[in-house]
């Protein structure tokens, strides 16, 4: 059990400049972790050195950080924060502990585009698969709003979820259609896609997502306090100064943006999203000002663990990530629901 | 000029008509209670004068100004609705359940600051919440949760407090403070004070005015001993009752004849 500790300025700062180190020294123990192993304190020198130039490592160990791992740990932080972020956020819009950044069909509709894009041979233009998957997100979360609007005027908590399962197990039966008729070399790309992958992203893929992250972030803090009050209900959000409609339609906008890049980057990496919300919970608490930074540096953090284990158990082969974080997200969250029933 | 005034309300949820040309004003620092059968309104009553329901035609006014112009945020600083109930599906703690009542009188990005907490430990104060303040709010009792969703109010530091059935859950000890809690705050702040309750008793013996709703109609309304009468109370509810008087101050007192 954790106990009360009120949620002030200079708690948030403190607890989200530990993560933030937390998160730094992941990063460099990722660096030098590989099929080329790179001492950490050489990792860390050549880091130093890249802002005055001077270097101890040869260019090619160079080349290993900076090209290869420094940008793929970088997409894992991005992709981390972004399952976690919308994953909080979901959880809270929707007023249920199962949700998760998928649930309003993000996951169905990308994949969908994707697997599209796979077919059609997409891949071999710039962009191609992430532009349908970001595309085939955003349809879904239109048509989920939609058919959730006509069900029953406003966007009730039920209606959103209940279109959204729907609208989801659509897409998986679209998704099976294609499995099935596609040829071995295709199923093997939809395979990795649809199991999360990090691998293979472009630094301008990279940028953009981080970007849509940052800003994303920014205005979903500014949201902090709302989703406090959106949490203890409609009414009682309503009677307490917020137009609850009017938030969560912002909420979900920039949210669903923020995971619709994310998805039609890095595929379906499943559990990072469900499970660092209710961790955070459990350590911090409840109070979105601290939940939403804490729970984004340590998904960051957890992806990019996770990536490593993908990139080095099988070294120099390589598991996609979304396996790694099923297989060790399962059981640890199962022990988290023990624990917390006490 | 009243605090509260509505004026030919007519509400309906989509198609089903639960308020039929109501129209009553409540000055300020007045005790009104609310009573009525299930579903004669009460609780829509409430969300119409707290501006979270708007009328479907004739106007609520608030404090001199139409409830569809106040701000959601303008009208959390003047009016607090205690609920029946809230079902929280994340833990929060009891003082932070309590601080949201500061919500409103906050920018975006602040934080509360020590005038907040000294507002949100007073409200706890006077509730009875203290000692439970660093406790989860699941884990407390039905009227222990109940005072806390009252500091809550109280931290709003509203000019009208409106109550939906906000004793029912309370012990005799806690009920006997609370309603001495809401008189001192009357006379000292010139709090109105709206309440819902289906214990007519507790209506008669607290309450200035009573309003009387009969499926979504004013059946009557004004003091105690002219709304509390057997012929009314036969009419709406269809019982049969006695009344007396209170030995003490002569208000209307009844019991069920079954």
């Amino acid at each position: 059990m954790t106990i009360y500790r009120r949620v002030t300025l200079s708690r948030v700062l403190q607890i989200s400049a530990l993560m933030l180190l937390i998160f730094v020294i992941i990063c460099i123990v990722s660096l030098s972790l590989g099929s080329v192993r790179i001492g950490f304190v050489e990792v860390l020198g050549s880091l130093l050195n890249s802002f005055t130039g001077e270097s101890h490592l040869s260019s090619q160990e160079e080349l290993i950080i900076f090209s290869v791992r420094l940008p793929r740990i970088i997409f894992a932080a991005v992709v981390g924060a972004s399952l976690s972020l919308g994953g909080v956020i979901f959880q809270a819009i929707l007023r249920n502990p199962l949700a998760d950044p998928y649930i309003l069909g993000i996951s169905g509709g990308s994949a969908l585009g994707a697997i599209i894009g796979i077919v059609i041979g997409a891949g071999s233009f710039y962009l191609g698969i992430p532009l349908l998957a970001f595309v085939g997100a955003l349809a879904t979360v239109f048509l989920v709003f939609v058919v959730a609007g006509s069900v029953r005027g406003p966007l009730s908590d039920n209606s959103l979820l209940l279109s959204g399962v729907v609208v989801n197990a659509f897409f998986s039966a679209a998704i099976l259609f294609f499995l099935s008729v596609v040829n071995s070399m295709e199923l093997h790309s939809i395979t990795f896609w649809l199991m999360g992958d990090l691998s293979g992203t472009s630094v301008n893929e990279i940028c953009v997502a981080a970007v849509c992250l940052l800003a994303g972030f920014v205005l979903l803090y500014a949201q902090a306090r709302k989703l406090n009050l959106i949490v203890q209900g409609e009414d009682t959000a309503q009677q307490l100064g917020i137009r609850v409609e009017k938030t969560k339609q912002i909420l979900l906008i920039i949210t669903s943006l923020i995971i619709s890049v994310a998805v039609s980057l890095a595929g379906i990496i499943g559990f990072v999203g469900i499970m660092v919300p209710h961790f955070m919970r459990l350590v911090f608490g409840s109070d979105h000002r601290l939940l939403l930074p804490v729970s984004a540096l340590f998904g960051a953090s957890f992806l990019i663990v996770a990536d490593t284990i993908a990139r080095i158990i099988l070294a120099p082969a390589e598991l996609p990530v979304g396996v790694i974080t099923a297989l060790c997200g399962a059981p640890y969250f199962i022990f988290l629901l023990k624990r917390n029933q006490r | 000029m009243p605090v509260i005034e509505a004026r030919n309300i007519n509400f309906s949820y989509d198609t089903k008509s639960v308020m039929g040309n109501v129209s009553f004003a409540i000055d300020e620092a007045q005790i009104v209670a609310v009573i009525g059968p299930n579903g004669s309104g009460k609780t829509t009553l409430l969300k119409i004068i707290n501006g979270t329901l708007f009328p479907n035609s004739g106007k609520m006014f608030v404090d001199g100004k139409e409830t569809v112009r106040w701000s959601r945020r303008e009208i959390a600083r003047k009016v607090a609705i205690v609920p029946q109930e809230t079902s929280l599906i994340f833990p929060f703690y009891a003082e932070e359940i309590v601080l949201m009542g500061r919500f409103p009188h906050l920018g975006r990005y602040s934080f509360e600051d020590k005038n907040d907490y000294k507002i949100v430990h007073e409200a706890m104060e006077k509730t009875d919440t203290l000692t439970f303040a660093d406790r989860r709010f699941g884990e407390l009792s039905a009227g222990e949760r109940q005072r806390v969703l009252i500091a809550r109010a109280l931290a709003q530091e509203p000019k009208i407090l409106l109550l939906d059935e906000s004793t029912v859950f309370l012990d005799l000890k806690h009920q006997a403070q609370f309603l001495a809690l809401l008189r001192q705050l009357n006379t000292e702040q010139k709090l109105t004070v709206i309440f819902v309750t289906h214990d007519i008793n507790l209506a008669a013996q607290n309450a200035e005015r009573i309003i009387l709703l009969d499926s979504g109609k004013i059946y009557a309304i004004g003091n105690p001993a002219d709304v509390i009468t057997a012929a009314n109370i036969k009419e709406v509810y269809d019982v049969d009752i006695l009344i007396d008087q209170n030995p003490k101050n002569r208000l209307p007192r009844m019991t069920l004849l079954t």
